[in-house]
């Protein structure tokens, strides 16, 4: 296009015309660098001897000046004139090319003439004037005078709007209309639901209502609730130290116990050092932040639960989502992150995965985690919750179930209060790991410790289960007796993996929206519960949740569970979902 | 509020400037002792864990006095306990348990009424109830977490705060940092006092609501900032806000100040804005009943719109609340990520909330409850006009058991810190990032639970050791009392 118009211009205007206007000298200074053709040099040369000869010969300097002095305004003309013309030729390509041709040429010769004028009437009365030596003429006069325009410009403050602060009364009246939202959305029938009340320990069996049920809702994987040892402990400590510890572990919150369990963690899984967290949900918000900044990458599983997502919105660093449980998805978005990115070496970055995600029951393949963390040099964060004391031939984890060295996992945390019945959390790793915590991290540092007795449980609860590894297997042959019992259910398949103490069961045939599968499945438990006495759970997603896994029936299997339990579950899940289901099979 | 001498800025500015120039040198020598030592090329490839600077405060600062700090603790938290002894054999680098302990009096803890230590009424209960739901339901509240004792202690704490519903949580951080993402998000504005504690904070910052701060328990700066904030509303689009929620704290803990309560919420009632008042220090522990700020200061319960409360501090236990309209409830126990994704608050703890309320509100068939509120409050403006007639620089307002000591300089922490404890008086001291850099402080928290020598003895350490270490920054007054604290010195 721009080529287009300079060719017009050329081909518009006869060379000695061009020459005529002092259209070569724009052409020389004009910036735009596409008017510059071959007829420039010529041009240029025919002007020369005017302004060379501009002292000796009067005439021929004002005629030379006279170009000189048009040349600005020409050029200011011109650029207007073809920028017109430009503008004209492109909305009405091609039909009225001929008179957009005559039009330029009658503007062309219009500014000629008018510039003609107010050089000869500029230099008229000056001609002759000269001031110590120095010849005043209109081309000195109009220099000055655009120069001094310019210095008064320059000097100006920039134009702003004037700015008119509200008045005290319209604010008032601003304040007046404003009406805020409630607090709460409108409470529906849903919201008004109370959960079933327990009205004795949430072990194998518990009772609901003043009716005993089987409990498979409860995450007690060892059946340690109730278990004589624990509570014992629990009461000497009680004795001893009172519940709570009244202040953070900074303040003298930290009582011995607290350094007792910490190193009784620490032991047991193989580590240097481990520190306590007083609630199991705070445990990896606090962990996340506390080494993950603003400008650190982090890749995460899609597929985290919402305190994982809460840690890492938390920690304010780039991050980045792979597929959930999907390795060659992990890799690829690893390698699109470092690839030829000489700045990732230098900024920190860590994998964040679940062991055992407790949104899918799934487990996480720790050996490609570990292979892909050492080929990109990324450092892993293990969310232990689901999987400690559970996964591995001791309940050492999913370190120990993969034959991982636990060295190479550098960040492990995990929640106590499901397979050791108690409460807190814990991050264990190297001590630069656990020091580095003990003042950044804000879970640890501005929240009161753990009551002491739930560590005493968290001890008793390592040592039952190192003393007495059976109990795990006892977990696996419930976990597979029940997968057994519920792999034909109608309308319902197992999402989880074989040895997840968590079974998945979600449908087969998806509504396509949360809402209604949530409705179908509580339809399901409700009754479960109801006729059979049987306590199962679907999966809650709170509004702050972000993660888009299908929902599902989660069957929690302790070790505590008899076969008839088990059995009793299946039975019921079998008839009540043959019901439920009827039509979405 | 903190008047600064101007000396005294300087001293300290002093100080830090020392600090941090030996720690600079320190680093240099380490980085060339560390170039001849590498050999570990495990590492290469690896961002540190800690870049730069990151870490200079805990490496070059903090561990030099780290004694003074996370002193572990071998009995319950009472006006006594025993102290375990530490030593360091790498100039405080590393720190190791001895079995050897001293038995000193607690100043530090949070335990206001006394709870901590087993209770004639509370801990039978608690062990009942221990050997009745076991420590844990291994379970969210939503599922198989609600036993009987929480529907009993949410209906208990509902009435005692004097709202319509509450619900609980196992811990007091997460109750204020889930809460707040629920109640508000992108689009709305929380305005949060400036020295409003970190779960608040925290709370805020995760619910993608922009955050304002208004100066420190300053009703007209709160107006000027609300005016400002609804006339322009949301920056660049200029919508207005959709609600705005103003966080304020009963007794801020590091000050041991009360909330200007009812000037606080004049202003949010006249500008419709929605109040959450965070009372983890005051509940059970001011007002004539132990009801918290709202009693003390006369302001009904219902103009506030939140009311959150730990049980941590008054009642021995953990765990937090909010106790609000029934529909808030509802909503929070539909939506609440702590309801749907935490283990429920462990059952024992529970109880001992429950006895610990039934004792306050007189309902064990005792008056034990109302004396220990006599006994805090007594206790607490005794302590303080003592402080403060010896010549220390004391913050915090009347009634609030908790009370800073300023001590400003770096090298007054370890010195009042550790001199104390010598004489088996052990106290908080509290310096940046907890507060700011120059108001380094120690903090009293008085107990029901102590007794009037125990204060005495207290006064008489911090009186001796104040004039040691140099923090009297304001002439005694001279009664009695402080001629002979300073002859014994003599």
């Amino acid at each position: 296009m721009l080529s287009a118009a300079q060719d017009l211009v050329y081909g518009l205007l006869p060379t000695e015309e061009a020459e005529d206007l002092g259209l070569g000298s724009l052409r020389r200074h004009h910036h735009l660098g596409f008017l510059i053709s071959d007829d420039e040099k010529s041009s240029y040369n025919y002007l020369k001897p005017g302004i060379g000869d501009l002292s000796s010969d009067v005439d021929l300097s004002a005629f030379g000046l006279g170009l000189e002095h048009r040349r600005y305004l020409l050029a200011f003309f011109s650029v207007f004139g073809v920028s017109i013309y430009f503008g004209f030729f492109c909305n009405t390509l091609p039909s009225f090319n001929f008179k957009a041709e005559v039009m330029a040429t009658a503007v062309m010769n219009m500014t000629t003439a008018a510039l003609d004028w107010v050089s000869i009437a500029f230099d008229a009365p000056l001609a002759r004037a000269v001031v110590f030596g120095v010849h005043i003429d209109g081309h000195l006069v109009v220099e000055v005078l655009l120069i001094a325009v310019i210095l008064f410009q320059l000097t100006r403050k920039s134009y702003k709007p004037p700015k008119k602060p509200l008045t005290e009364k319209e604010i008032d009246d601003l304040c007046e209309e404003w009406i805020p939202e409630p607090l709460h959305p409108p409470i529906t029938e849903e919201m008004k639901l109370e959960p079933p009340t327990l009205e004795s320990a949430a072990g194998p069996h518990t009772v609901i209502d003043g009716k005993e049920v089987v409990n498979f809702a409860s995450a007690n994987y060892l059946g340690l609730i109730g278990d004589d040892k624990i509570i014992d402990s629990c009461v000497a400590s009680l004795e001893k130290y009172g519940v709570g510890s009244c202040g953070p572990r900074g303040f003298y919150g930290t009582i011995d116990v607290h350094l007792d369990c910490e190193t009784r963690i620490a032991k047991f899984m193989g580590t240097p050092d481990s520190i306590l967290y007083s609630y199991g949900i705070s445990t990896i918000f606090s962990v996340i932040p506390a080494f993950c900044k603003k400008g650190d990458i982090i890749v995460a599983d899609e597929g985290v639960h919402w305190g994982v997502q809460n840690g890492l919105y938390l920690s304010r660093s780039t991050v980045v989502y792979f597929k959930h449980n999907d390795m060659t998805s992990l890799e690829s978005t690893l390698e699109k992150l470092t690839r030829g990115n000489k700045q990732a070496e230098k900024i920190r970055r860590y994998i964040v995965v679940e062991a055992l995600y407790q949104n899918s029951g799934q487990i996480t393949p720790l050996n490609e985690i570990v292979r892909l963390k050492e080929k990109y040099r990324f450092r892993v964060i293990l969310e232990e919750s689901h999987s400690f004391g559970v996964l591995g031939n001791t309940g050492r984890g999913l370190a120990e179930h993969y034959g991982v060295p636990i060295e190479k996992i550098d960040i492990i945390t995990a929640s106590m209060g499901n397979a050791l019945a108690t409460d807190g959390g814990f991050c264990t790793g190297t001590a630069r790991v656990v020091d580095h915590q003990r003042l950044s991290s804000s879970g640890y540092v501005f929240s009161a410790s753990l009551p002491p007795y739930l560590a005493s449980a968290a001890i008793a609860a390592v040592d039952h289960l190192e003393d007495d590894p059976s109990l795990l297997t006892t977990l696996r042959s419930n976990i597979s007796l029940l997968r057994e019992g519920l792999s034909d259910l109608p309308g319902l398949t197992i999402a989880s993996h074989p040895l997840s103490p968590i079974v998945f069961l979600k449908l087969k045939n998806p509504t396509g929206s949360f809402k209604n599968d949530l409705e179908l499945l509580n339809k399901i438990t409700e009754r479960a519960l109801k006729e059979d006495s049987v306590f199962i759970v679907s999966t809650k997603r709170s509004v702050l949740d972000k993660c888009r896994l299908p929902v599902g029936i989660r069957v929690f299997v302790s070790a505590g569970h008899t076969a008839s339990d088990i059995k009793k579950v299946s039975d019921s899940l079998q008839r009540v979902a043959a019901l439920v289901l009827a039509e979405h099979i | 509020m903190v008047r600064l001498p101007y000396v005294t800025a300087l001293t300290t500015l002093f100080s830090y400037g020392l600090l941090f120039a030996f720690g600079q040198l320190r680093d240099f020598f380490r980085k060339i002792i560390d170039w001849f030592k590498s050999t570990s090329k495990d590492l290469k490839g690896y961002a540190p864990i800690c870049l730069g600077l990151e870490d200079f405060y805990t490496r070059r600062l903090y561990l030099r006095i780290q004694d003074c700090f996370s002193r572990p603790i071998a009995s319950a938290p009472d006006a006594w306990f025993d102290v375990v002894e530490r030593y360091s054999k790498d100039n405080n680098k590393t720190l190791h348990r001895t079995s050897k302990t001293s038995k000193c009096l607690n100043l530090g803890s949070y335990n206001y009424l006394g709870f901590a230590a087993a209770d004639e009424y509370c801990t039978p209960r608690v062990i009942e109830s221990l050997k009745k739901y076991s420590p844990s339901t291994c379970s969210i509240r939503v599922d198989g977490g609600t036993t009987d004792l929480h529907m009993e202690l949410e209906f208990l704490v509902a009435r005692f705060v004097g709202k319509p519903a509450a619900i609980t949580f196992g811990m007091g951080y997460v109750t204020n940092s889930a809460i707040i993402p629920v109640l508000i998000g992108k689009g709305g504005l929380i305005i949060s006092d400036s020295l409003n504690h970190n779960s608040i904070v925290n709370g805020a910052r995760g619910s993608g609501a922009a955050v304002r701060v208004f100066q420190h328990n300053n009703a007209p700066h709160l107006e000027e900032v609300l005016r400002e904030q609804i006339a322009e509303g949301q920056p660049r689009t200029h919508r207005p806000w959709k609600k705005i929620i103003v966080i304020v704290e009963g007794i801020y803990s590091m000050e041991g100040e009360l909330c200007q309560l009812p000037e606080i919420i004049a202003v949010c009632k006249k500008y419709k804005v929605y109040t959450y008042l965070d009372e983890a220090h005051s509940i059970g522990a001011v007002g004539k009943s132990g009801k918290g700020v709202c009693e003390l200061l006369g302001v009904d319960p219902a103009d506030v719109d939140i009311m959150m409360g730990t049980f941590t501090k008054s009642f021995g236990s953990c765990g937090g609340y909010i106790a609000a309209s029934k529909e808030i409830v509802q909503y929070l126990k539909h939506a609440c990520p702590a309801q749907l994704y935490a283990t429920s608050m462990s059952p024992p703890a529970v109880q001992q909330v429950i006895s610990a309320l039934k004792v306050i509100l007189g309902e064990d068939g005792s008056s034990r409850g109302a004396q220990k509120l006599a006994q805090i409050r007594e206790n607490s403006n005794f302590f303080r006009s003592e402080l403060k007639k010896m010549g220390f620089e004391v913050l915090g307002d009347n009634d609030s058991p908790v009370m800073p000591i300023m001590l400003y300089n770096p090298a007054k922490i370890p010195a009042f810190s550790r001199d104390c404890l010598k004489q088996n008086v052990a106290v908080v001291t509290v310096a940046f990032p907890a507060t700011p850099l120059l108001l380094a402080r120690a903090r009293i928290c008085i107990s029901a639970a102590h007794s009037r020598e125990d204060l005495l003895k207290g006064l008489e350490v911090i009186s001796k050791v104040g004039d040691l270490v140099g923090i009297k920054y304001f002439p005694a007054e001279p009664p009695k009392h402080g001629h002979q604290a300073h002859k014994k010195v003599e």
